[in-house]
């Protein structure tokens, strides 16, 4: 359908729209017009997708003079599957529209792992090799090498991009990763570089949300991105943790004996290089002494992971002159592995603030702030003039010199934490020393800074205000949207109590109490013996699941919950999990339904759907809540304490419920569809914890279901079950419009009837 | 039958509740008798199978006692109880027969009558299926052995039950069960320190299945290099570490001996499985994918120890194979399903086949994964909707849909109050009641193609029967759980169900045998008209003779079973006409 949106006309690729879509739109292209940032929360299985990306290459469309292009970050590559092949679908239908004018060029962006069509390389069995394993076939000097040398190995598919250079284009289309690879193999080209060069042009770019947070990669590959970019961040609502960990580095053990290792083969490298070519080590020292930390006509493939500091300080700043000398700087990193390994070896937990621990490594090894502001830098520079190609090797040494940098470079919102063990497993020796970041606004500054519009949004964002709060930013519009249902699709329900009335809940006290672990276990059963095809749960933590599911298959409840249907597990290993999933999809495909068993805040509940028939019941067992002992958090809570007076409970509190409201709201996707959630915990019934719940299932939560046992939900569910098998108008009535068409729409705009919107 | 006569010990009951006579039931072929073991006893009993209508049993499994009860044709019954089930099925079967063979004999037509030489397998699943079904029984003795149809007619029309049994077997496979990981777990007597395992040929192919591994072992091993019993015992051994989840143990025992440890280690076979599978999976769930392209993943970076953050122990990892792990392991080979149809009773050929299936490729997958894609991503109810109109069906009470069909009715009475009628019809929604009267105006304006009945008489028909429905509701008032049957007089009724039963497949018969080619089908033809006339009186007779009240009701019933009879009987009339008139050919020609 087509319709006006003030002067946009908005392309969409269906005949009907829902309203809170139709109202997204609009504060989106309000923020657009006044080119700032927003903050949209709408709940899950109402197409914001579509809606974001209709409306942003609809705005494009219609606005030639200054198009802007979207960036859109997804947190993980199945997601970024899933949004090209809706923005296929969207572009089909704009181009059977609008014909060839409205013709644009979309990719997804992935590392070398997903791109690569490389045989050679693609054999390395993880990232880290297959990117070691492309340097060492496209590294420049081994390129030079083979120019005099024709034995050596070199890709078939970069050489041949090198030849066409500027004239290999992606003809305008979208191209999931997959038909890239397609692409690239058909032409001969590779498709990892091909995709880099052509990010540049592209008028959507889709890709993970590291490539603009962490500064490390952002500063290669987000580097040349205009300031007229809308940048978009999907299922936004753990941004801040995402932006913390792009700023956070620990050392361990194996770090401090890799760095070691790495250092002692550098050096033996210098060693070599003095005696055979000593004019390149002369030349780098010279380039540094220039003050360019980078050779700034580097080639593309021996871009490296860039500064994690903010780049603009370290180009504008000579490197000190006491780490030019590749020696030297050697030498400076000997000692500061040193003091390290030092500092690890503490029986006690420590805390420190980086200023404190910049001094303190001054006084002891004698490095000062600013040579470990450079180290990064450094090491990329010598690492090119050695000609290291297996990066993989050199992790461990990049590792520390990133942590330099970072202690060098930030004196705020950082804390050094040097814990000898871990608290849960107090017999295992395992000191690691972590640099942790608590404000999640140092690493999205740069990117609030360079763009345009910047758009949060995702279907948990309550509460709303702390978002900006958090990173630091000011929205022209910030808009929690409500669910406009033609019936009751969704039916949450708080259990708090098993069929014998007792408490079940997952606090710490009672986790392991046999009847609450028997409780729960027949919770499932009953369930699974009432629900139709699939049924998810989830636990508050891997070790949680695991004892569990074990002493459900001790008394046997597992034996009788299998006999209704097949059973699930994520693991902690991908391959597994994804394998599981697929298998999940197939039972579930058969019609008998399976049973999924899932963990909040892991993989799985952070992007996987399970609509539909994939989900027909979420369970909830228990509040996700973090480990609360962890000293990183509660460094952290301090720090949130004192910085944006946030309550230590109440941030906890937010962080778990925004948890639990992802992991349950993974089972509506349109409102067709409908799915029924139980919150398996009795402190879900305390107004406190619930009130944090997103409005569109604190809507639905009726009073009747707050303080449910087994018996009385089941009960519910075989109603809730029946009630929506039955037909039902999907346009919701005369009344009330849950599913606008064309005509609506512009009944709506002539006349002034915005009552019927959210 | 073979055996001709059966003796066993019982109780004789003359009711239920009567405590019962013990003493001796001997069965012959044509009678019944009972001698109880207190030859003073007044209860001694013989009583010939003809006089025995039919038999009742009690079911295994049922709290009752075994019991077998014969129905005597004059309404009373024997009760015999035994003292065994089996006793009581040897007896029931015996019954079966001689009631069958009474039949036979008593009218005296053999079913040999039939050209066709049976084989006796066939003949035995014919008087199973016989002996079954009371009704199909009742309904073989009625026409098969009156004469009316021939046996072999009579099972030409039931093909498909004859068909079934053989044929079940092979239409469904029967997949794996959901509980193999329970299955082969040991049991432990508690008191000793001894386990023992249950291995059967069923769990050794499972094991299989769950374990290529030691299948690849089984291969590799047996029995060039140890025998099968050794191979087993010691990959039990071997699960039995793995249970007691000593991994350092498990990992010293395996350094010793190689063969133990292809058991204990992760199992490779199934790892290069997944990762071929991995890369055929739907990309939207893909989350291997991600691995490669978040750069939280690098050591040491991002948070270590966090409160969000799992620990886990990575020491022994090799040795570590979690119950999880194995349960998805089984609910992927369940899902796979059973893939050979081999005996299980020889390790060896059941590890061969299963070798043999495993080497199948996969197909064009590729562009199955795309489509599932682009369907996956389509918004359901966003499209456009295709224009079915409906209207929801709830009926709760039967009453409320007559009472709206009888004012329908009253309606194409008086069509000029259509305004008002549309008030007092009662359908739960105006809208279904708009969309039904569009959707008949445009029939009405357009008409239907090809209508499979014409219109006139499918209107006159609907007629017929909303006004019958309609004053049959009337009569039978408010209790709507009665149908109209209910309150004629058990006799009347089964009279009337077994004719209407008989009558049909009489007809069915008859129908089929048009155009008469074989001189078979005229005697046929003829031999079925004479049995649709008797019907035809004898529901003349029924209607007749039923109570005054009731006799409107009856011949209700009976009027379309009359009908359908008269157009057969008149259609064999006029068939007859033309033959004569077109001359007489010699017998069987058309």
């Amino acid at each position: 359908m087509k319709f006006q949106i003030e002067d946009v006309t908005v392309y969409f690729p269906y005949d009907n729209i829902y309203p809170e879509q139709y109202s997204y739109m609009l504060e989106l292209k309000r923020a657009l017009d006044a080119k700032g940032h927003c903050l949209l929360e709408m709940p899950t299985g109402t197409g914001k997708t579509i809606a974001l990306l209709s409306l942003i290459t609809s705005y494009t469309l219609s606005k030639p003079q200054n198009p802007v292009k979207l960036i859109y970050c997804t947190r993980t590559v199945h997601e970024m599957e899933k949004t090209l092949a809706e923005l296929k679908l969207l572009h089909n239908y704009q181009v059977q529209h609008l014909g060839p004018a409205a013709k644009i060029l979309a990719l997804g962006l992935s590392s070398r792992k997903n791109l690569c069509v490389n045989p050679r390389a693609l054999a390395a069995e993880n990232r880290d090799s297959v990117d070691a394993a492309c340097r060492k076939l496209t590294a420049s000097w081994v390129r030079m090498k083979a120019a005099e040398d024709p034995e050596t190995p070199t890709c078939k598919f970069f050489e041949q991009l090198e030849r066409v250079d500027s004239a290999a284009m992606l003809p305008p289309g979208v191209y999931t990763l997959q038909e890239l690879r397609a692409f690239g193999k058909e032409k001969g080209w590779c498709p990892y570089f091909l995709a880099r060069r052509m990010v540049q042009n592209a008028n959507v770019v889709v890709y993970s949300y590291q490539y603009l947070l962490d500064p490390k990669v952002a500063g290669i590959i987000s580097k040349e991105m205009q300031k007229e970019s809308v940048v978009v961040f999907d299922e936004a609502h753990n941004i801040d943790n995402v932006c913390i960990e792009a700023l956070s580095v620990s050392v361990r053990r194996q770090t401090i004996d890799g760095a070691t290792r790495n250092l002692d083969k550098m050096m033996q490298r210098i060693d070599k290089l003095e005696e055979v070519d000593r004019g390149r080590l002369h030349a780098e020292y010279n380039r540094l002494v220039e003050g360019l930390a980078l050779r700034v006509d580097m080639p593309a493939t021996d871009a490296w992971l860039s500064n994690p500091a903010l780049p603009d300080d370290i180009l504008k700043e000579a490197v000190p002159g006491n780490i030019r000398r590749a020696e030297h700087f050697i030498r400076v990193l000997r000692r500061l592995v040193q003091y390290l390994e030092g500092r690890l070896e503490t029986e006690n937990v420590e805390k420190e603030s980086p200023v404190a621990f910049v001094t303190s490594i001054l006084n002891h090894a004698g490095i000062d702030q600013k040579t470990l502001k450079f180290c990064y830098d450094r090491l990329h520079s010598l690492m090119l003039t050695l000609e290291i190609t297996d990066t993989d090797e050199f992790l461990h040494i990049q590792t520390i010199c990133d942590f330099a940098t970072l202690v060098g470079t930030y004196a705020r919102g950082f804390s050094i934490i040097i814990e000898p063990f871990d608290e849960r497993m107090p017999h295992i020796p395992d000191p690691v020393l972590q640099l942790c970041c608590h404000d999640a606004s140092l690493a999205i500054k740069p990117v609030f800074e360079r763009f345009q519009s910047v758009v949060i949004t995702s279907g948990t964002l309550s509460p709303i205000d702390l978002y900006p709060r958090l990173l630091n930013f000011n929205p022209v519009v910030s808009r929690s949207f409500k669910m406009s249902l033609t019936r009751d699709c969704i039916c949450p329900m708080v259990l708090t109590r098993g069929s014998d009335q007792l408490p079940v809940s997952t606090k710490f006290d009672m986790r392991s109490d046999l009847g609450v672990v028997r409780n729960y276990g027949r919770l499932l059963l009953e369930m699974a013996s009432v629900v139709p095809d699939g049924i998810v749960c989830f636990f508050v933590s891997y070790s949680y699941m695991d004892g569990i599911v074990n002493s459900w298959n001790e008394n046997g409840i597992l034996k009788e919950i299998m006999q209704h249907k097949l059973v699930f597990i994520e693991t902690q290993d991908v391959v597994e999990t994804t394998l599981a999933l697929d298998n999940y999809r197939k039972a579930c495909d058969c019609g008998r339904g399976a049973i999924f068993f899932s963990v909040a805040r892991g993989k799985v509940a952070e992007g996987i759907d399970f609509d539909r028939h994939y989900g027909r019941l979420v369970i909830m067992f228990g509040v996700p809540f973090q480990y609360t002992l962890s000293k990183i958090l509660l460094a952290r809570l301090e720090y949130l304490r004192d910085t944006f007076q946030i309550k230590e409970g109440d941030f906890l509190t937010f962080d778990a419920l925004r948890q639990a409201a992802q992991c349950v709201g993974r089972v509506i996707r349109s409102k067709a569809d409908y799915g029924m959630m139980i919150f398996a915990d009795k402190r879900y019934s305390r107004h406190d914890k619930r009130s944090k719940l997103p409005g569109w299932i604190l809507s639905h939560l009726r009073d009747a279901h707050l303080n449910l046992s087994t018996d009385m939900a089941l009960h519910i569910a075989r109603e809730f079950l029946r009630k929506m098998a039955q037909p039902y108008d999907k346009t919701g009535g005369i009344n009330k419009k849950t599913l606008l068409s064309e005509e609506d729409l512009k009944k709506m705009v002539d006349g002034d009837t915005n009552d019927m919107l959210y | 039958m073979s055996t001709g006569q059966v003796i066993k010990r019982a109780k004789y009951k003359t009711s239920v509740k009567d405590p019962g006579t013990p003493g001796v039931l001997k069965m012959t072929e044509n009678k019944f008798l009972f001698r109880p073991n207190d030859p003073s006893s007044n209860k001694k009993l013989e009583v010939e199978f003809r006089f025995i209508q039919s038999h009742k049993n009690t079911k295994e499994g049922s709290n009752k006692p075994p019991w077998l009860n014969l129905i005597h044709s004059q309404g009373h019954s024997y009760i015999f109880e035994f003292e065994s089930f089996p006793d009581l099925h040897v007896c029931r079967e015996f019954v079966g027969i001689a009631l069958g063979k009474s039949g036979d004999v008593a009218k005296a037509v053999p079913t040999a009558i039939s050209a066709e030489q049976l084989s006796t397998a066939e003949m035995e699943l014919r008087i199973k299926l016989l002996r079954e079904d009371s009704k199909l029984q009742k309904l073989h003795k009625e026409l098969v052995i009156a004469g009316k149809l021939t046996e072999s007619e009579f099972w030409a029309t039931r093909k498909k039950l004859l068909d079934k049994d053989e044929s079940r077997k092979l239409k469904q496979r029967v997949g794996f069960k959901n509980s193999m990981i329970f299955d082969t777990k040991p049991t432990s007597d508690g008191r000793t320190n001894q386990v023992t395992f249950n291995l059967t040929p069923e769990i050794k192919y499972q094991i299989f299945a769950l374990k290529p591994a030691v299948h690849q072992a089984f291969l590799n091993f047996v029995p060039s290099k140890m025998t099968e019993k050794d191979f087993w015992t010691k990959y039990f051994r071997a699960e039995y570490l793995h249970r007691t989840k000593n991994a350092v143990a498990a990992a010293a025992e395996a350094a010793e001996d190689e063969e133990l440890a292809v058991f204990l280690k992760d199992d490779e076979i199934l790892e290069s499985e997944a990762r071929k599978k991995v890369r055929w999976v739907d990309p939207t769930l893909d989350m291997e994918a991600d691995q490669g392209d978040d750069y939280t993943h690098l050591p040491d970076h991002g948070i270590f120890r966090d409160g969000g953050k799992e620990i886990s122990e990575a020491q022994y990892q090799l040795y570590k194979r979690t119950f999880l792990q194995d349960l998805n392991r089984q609910g992927a080979v369940v899902l796979e399903g059973r893939t050979l149809d081999v005996d299980l009773e020889h390790p060896r050929t059941v590890a061969e086949a299963l070798a043999r299936t495993r080497q199948e490729s996969d197909g064009d997958i590729e562009q199955e994964r795309l489509n599932r894609i682009s369907q996956m991503t389509l918004i359901e109810d966003l499209q456009a909707q295709d224009n079915h109109c409906f209207a929801p069906l709830c009926i709760k009470d039967p009453r409320e849909y007559f009472d709206s069909q009888q004012a329908n009715a009253v309606k194409t009475l008086d069509d000029s109050q259509v305004g008002m009628e549309q008030i007092k019809c009662s359908l739960p929604s105006d809208e279904a009641y708009g969309s039904l009267r569009v959707s008949i105006s445009n029939l009405k304006a357009m008409g239907s193609r090809d209508p499979l009945v014409s219109p006139e008489i499918a209107l006159t028909i609907l007629n017929g029967l909303t006004k019958n429905i309609s004053s049959t509701k009337y009569h039978l008032g408010k209790n709507s759980q009665e149908s109209v049957l209910d309150i004629l007089p058990s006799t009347t009724k089964e009279q009337l169900l077994d004719h209407w039963t008989s009558s049909q497949e009489l007809l069915r018969h008859y129908w089929s045998s048009y155009p008469i080619t074989t001189p078979n089908l005229h005697t046929k033809v003829n031999r079925l008209k004479d049995a649709i006339s008797q019907i035809y009186s004898k529901l003349e007779e029924i209607k007749v003779s039923a109570r005054s009240d009731l006799r409107h009701q009856v011949s209700l019933i009976v009027h379309p079973m009359q009908q359908a009879l008269d157009a057969a009987l008149l259609h064999y009339d006029a068939d007859m006409r033309r033959r004569t008139a077109r001359g007489q050919k010699s017998n069987g020609y058309v």
